[in-house]
C-alpha cells in the first residue's frame, strides 16, 4: 500500500518535471558573489524578479565570496545543461580555464556588474555601470544647481584605491571642468556612515564651522547620510546651507531627500539582469552579437522625482 | 606627583601629538558651545575616541591576565544590532540598553569559558567570535543597515548632559568605576598575579578560572557599550562596518599606554591616555588635508616612533648613557676646580 503511494507520487513528480522542461522555458544559471552589501541583495532580488517576469527558470548559486564556489557553480551549470550563465565575478583573475570549459559546452556567459581580466571572446558580454559616468552626472548636476556661482565642495571618497573611489572622483572632476565649482577638501571615509560623519565633522571645523562649504559630494549614499548628521549637529541645514549630492540611490537617501536634507543622488542600478536578459534573448533568437560592454543606466534623482514612490519600490529589495 | 611621573611617557607623547595637531590646525584647542553642546576639535577627539577608550578598559584587564580579546569589534556590531532591533520593534531605550549589555555579557562568558575552562589559547578562542560575530550581527539586522529614530537611544550617541556629549561622559565614567573597583580592592592585584603565573596563583588560592571569565565579561560589557554608542551615533546598526578593526586600535592603545602584552602589571589610566593618543592622530590626519593615500602611512610612522621611544631596549640604553655621563662628570668638575 505504502509502496503504491510512493510510486504514484513519484509518477506525478516525474510528469510535472517533464511538463516543465517540455514547456521550452529558458534555463539560466546565476552565480552571485554572496551577500556582501545591501546593494548586492537588491541585485539578487531584482534578478530573480526579472527571471520570473520573463518566464525564465533561474538557477541561483550563492558563492559566499569565494571564487572556488563560483567555479564549482559554473561546472554544475554545465552538467545541468543550462542555456546561459550569468556571473557576478568575485575577483578579476583566474577565470580562463573554467570559462573555456563553458565555451566548449556552447553556453553563452554574461558578466554582471564586474568585469574580468580574461580575453573577451570567453564571454558574450558584460553589463556594468560606468563609475566615471556616474561621477560626471553628479558633477554636472552640481554645476547646474549653483548656476554659475562660486562653490567650494568637500568630497568624501570611498575606500582608498578602490575602483569606484578612483573613478567616481575622476568623473566628478570631469563634470566640474570649466565651472566655478571646485573641490577644497577631499578625504576617504571608507564608504561607511560612521566615517562619513567623523570626516565631515573635521571638514566643518577646518572650514570655519562649515561657512566656507557650499556643497558635499559623497562617493556613496551611506557616507552622505552620516555627513548629513554631522552637518545638522554643527547647526547648519543640509540640503540648503550645504548642498548634498551622492551616488548609489539606496532607500535611506530618499528619506533624506524627502526631508529636504539631501539634494540629488545618481543611481547605481541593481537591475543588471534586465539588459543581460535582453541581450541574451536577441542572441538566442537570431544570433545578434551584443557589444562586449553594455552600460547600465545611471539615473539622476532629485526632488523633482516622486521620491516616496521610488522609496516604496526600493525599500523591499533587500538594501 | 608620583603617579604623574608614572604616566610621564604617555602624557608627553599625547602632548607632542596634540602640539602637532595645533601646528597643522591652529584652531585645534578652540572650544565653544553650539546647540547647547561643547563644540570643537578637542571635543571631537574625546567624543570620537569613546569606542576605543571603552574597548581599552576591558582589553587592559584581559591583557593583564596574559590574554587578548580579538572579538570586541564583532561584539560591538552584535550589540549595536541588538540595541537597534530592540527599538525598531518597539522597545524603549532602557530595554535596548539592557539587552545590548546582556548580549555583550553573553559574548564575554563565551570567550571566558573557552579560555578558562577549555584552556584554549585566548588569541584562538576570541578569534572564533571575531569571525562569527559579524555573521550573527548580519542575522539580527537581516543584512541591511537597520536605522531607527528612537530619541532615547540617539541620546546615548549624540545627546549631552551639562553640555558634555554623552559618549565622553560614558567612557570617563566607566574608566573611573573600573579603576576604582580594581585598585581599591585586591581584584587588580589578583588579575596581575594570574597574568604573571596562573598556576602559582591557583596554588596560592586565587580562583583563576572565575576571574578569567570575569575579565572577558568586563571586556564584553565594554564592547556592548561601545557598540551601542557607535550605533546611536549614526542612528543605525551597520553589521558590516561597526567596530571594524577597532580591536586592533584597542590593543595598540593598551600597548602605547604602557601595559605589556606579556601580562602582569597593567594601567587603565595609561590605556585611556593611549586611546586618546590614537584618536588625536586620527583626527589630526583628517584636519591636515593630506591626500587620503597618506593616512595610514602617517599613522604608522607616528606609532613606530612612539613605540621606539618607549621600547625597553632604548630606555635601558638611555639609562646606561645617563649613568656613564654622570660617572664621567666628577673628574671634569675636579679639573675645573684645579
Amino acid at each position: 500500500m505504502f509502496l503504491k503511494k510512493v510510486l504514484a507520487s513519484a509518477a506525478v513528480i516525474a510528469t510535472v518535471a517533464l511538463s516543465t522542461t517540455s514547456a521550452l522555458a529558458l534555463t539560466v544559471g546565476f552565480s552571485q558573489i554572496g551577500s556582501e552589501s545591501g546593494w548586492r541583495a537588491a541585485e539578487t532580488t531584482i534578478t530573480l524578479q526579472q527571471a520570473k517576469d520573463r518566464g525564465i527558470d533561474l538557477k541561483f548559486a550563492d558563492a559566499q565570496q569565494k571564487q572556488e564556489n563560483q567555479i564549482k557553480a559554473l561546472r554544475s551549470f554545465i552538467a545541468q545543461g543550462v542555456d546561459a550563465i550569468f556571473v557576478a565575478p568575485v575577483v578579476a583573475t583566474g577565470w580562463d580555464s573554467v570559462l573555456k570549459e563553458v565555451k566548449e559546452a556552447g553556453i553563452p556567459v554574461i558578466l554582471l556588474d564586474r568585469t574580468i581580466d580574461s580575453s573577451d571572446d570567453l564571454y558574450l558580454t558584460a553589463v556594468t555601470s560606468d563609475f566615471i559616468y556616474e561621477g560626471s552626472v553628479a558633477g554636472k548636476w552640481l554645476v547646474d544647481a549653483v548656476d554659475g556661482k562660486e562653490c567650494s565642495v568637500v568630497e568624501l571618497q570611498g575606500t582608498t584605491g578602490s575602483a569606484p573611489a578612483i573613478e567616481r572622483k575622476e568623473g566628478f572632476e570631469q563634470g566640474l571642468a570649466g565651472s566655478n565649482v571646485s573641490i577644497i577638501r577631499s578625504q576617504t571615509a571608507d564608504f561607511t556612515r560612521t566615517k562619513g560623519k567623523e570626516v565631515m565633522e573635521s571638514f566643518l571645523k577646518a572650514e570655519g564651522g562649515g561657512k566656507n562649504i557650499c556643497a558635499l559630494y559623497a562617493h556613496n549614499d551611506d557616507m552622505a547620510v552620516g555627513a548629513i548628521q554631522a552637518i545638522k549637529e554643527a547647526g547648519l541645514k543640509p540640503g540648503s546651507d550645504i548642498l548634498v549630492v551622492s551616488i548609489d540611490a539606496v532607500p535611506d537617501i530618499f528619506k533624506a531627500m524627502m526631508a529636504g536634507e539631501a539634494n540629488a543622488t545618481v543611481e547605481l542600478t541593481p537591475n543588471m539582469a534586465g539588459p543581460a536578459f535582453d541581450a541574451l534573448d536577441a542572441f538566442l533568437k537570431d544570433g545578434t552579437l551584443p557589444p562586449k560592454w553594455i552600460q547600465s543606466e545611471s539615473r539622476l534623482y532629485t526632488k523633482d522625482d516622486d521620491l516616496q514612490a521610488i522609496y516604496d519600490q526600493k525599500k523591499d529589495l533587500g538594501y | 606627583m608620583n603617579s604623574l611621573k608614572r604616566y610621564a611617557p604617555q602624557l608627553t607623547t599625547l602632548a607632542i601629538v596634540l602640539l602637532l595637531n595645533y601646528l597643522v590646525f591652529p584652531d585645534f584647542f578652540k572650544i565653544e558651545i553650539a546647540n547647547g553642546k561643547l563644540y570643537g576639535t578637542l571635543i571631537d577627539v574625546l567624543n570620537r575616541g569613546a569606542p576605543v577608550a571603552l574597548l581599552c578598559v576591558g582589553m587592559t584587564l584581559v591583557i593583564a591576565t596574559k590574554g587578548i580579546d580579538l572579538s570586541v569589534g564583532a561584539v560591538m556590531a552584535i550589540c549595536g544590532a541588538v540595541a537597534a532591533s530592540t527599538v525598531d520593534s518597539g522597545g524603549g531605550v532602557f530595554m535596548a540598553l539592557s539587552l545590548a549589555l546582556l548580549a555583550g555579557l553573553i559574548c564575554g562568558v563565551w570567550n571566558g569559558l573557552l579560555v578558562s575552562v577549555l584552556n584554549i589559547q585566548p588569541i584562538i578562542a576570541t578569534l572564533i567570535l571575531m569571525v562569527a560575530g559579524r555573521g550573527i550581527a548580519q542575522l539580527i539586522t537581516e543584512g541591511a543597515i537597520l536605522t531607527f529614530n528612537d530619541e532615547g537611544l540617539i541620546f546615548v550617541g549624540s545627546g549631552s548632559i551639562f553640555s558634555i556629549p554623552m559618549p565622553i561622559l560614558i567612557w570617563i565614567a566607566v574608566g573611573i568605576i573600573v579603576t576604582f573597583i580594581v585598585r581599591r580592592t585586591a581584584l587588580g592585584m589578583l588579575i596581575e598575579s594570574i597574568g604573571i603565573n596562573q598556576r602559582a596563583s591557583t596554588f596560592s588560592g586565587v580562583n583563576a578560572r572565575v576571574l578569567l571569565i570575569l575579565v572577558y565579561m568586563v571586556s564584553g560589557l565594554c564592547a556592548a557599550l561601545a557598540g551601542t554608542i557607535a550605533a546611536a551615533d549614526i542612528r543605525g546598526a551597520d553589521a558590516n562596518n561597526a567596530g571594524l578593526w577597532l580591536e586592533l586600535d584597542a590593543i595598540l592603545a593598551v600597548v602605547v599606554g604602557g601595559t605589556s602584552l606579556l601580562g602582569g602589571r597593567f594601567t587603565l589610566i595609561g590605556s585611556l591616555i593611549g586611546a586618546m593618543i590614537i584618536q588625536s592622530i586620527n583626527t589630526g590626519i583628517l584636519l591636515s588635508g593630506f591626500p587620503p593615500e597618506f593616512n595610514l602611512i602617517i599613522k604608522a610612522a607616528i606609532i613606530v616612533i612612539i613605540l621606539v621611544i618607549q621600547s625597553p631596549a632604548l630606555q635601558s640604553k638611555y639609562i646606561e648613557y645617563r649613568d656613564r655621563r654622570e660617572a664621567e662628570k666628577p673628574p671634569a668638575d675636579k679639573e675645573n676646580a684645579s
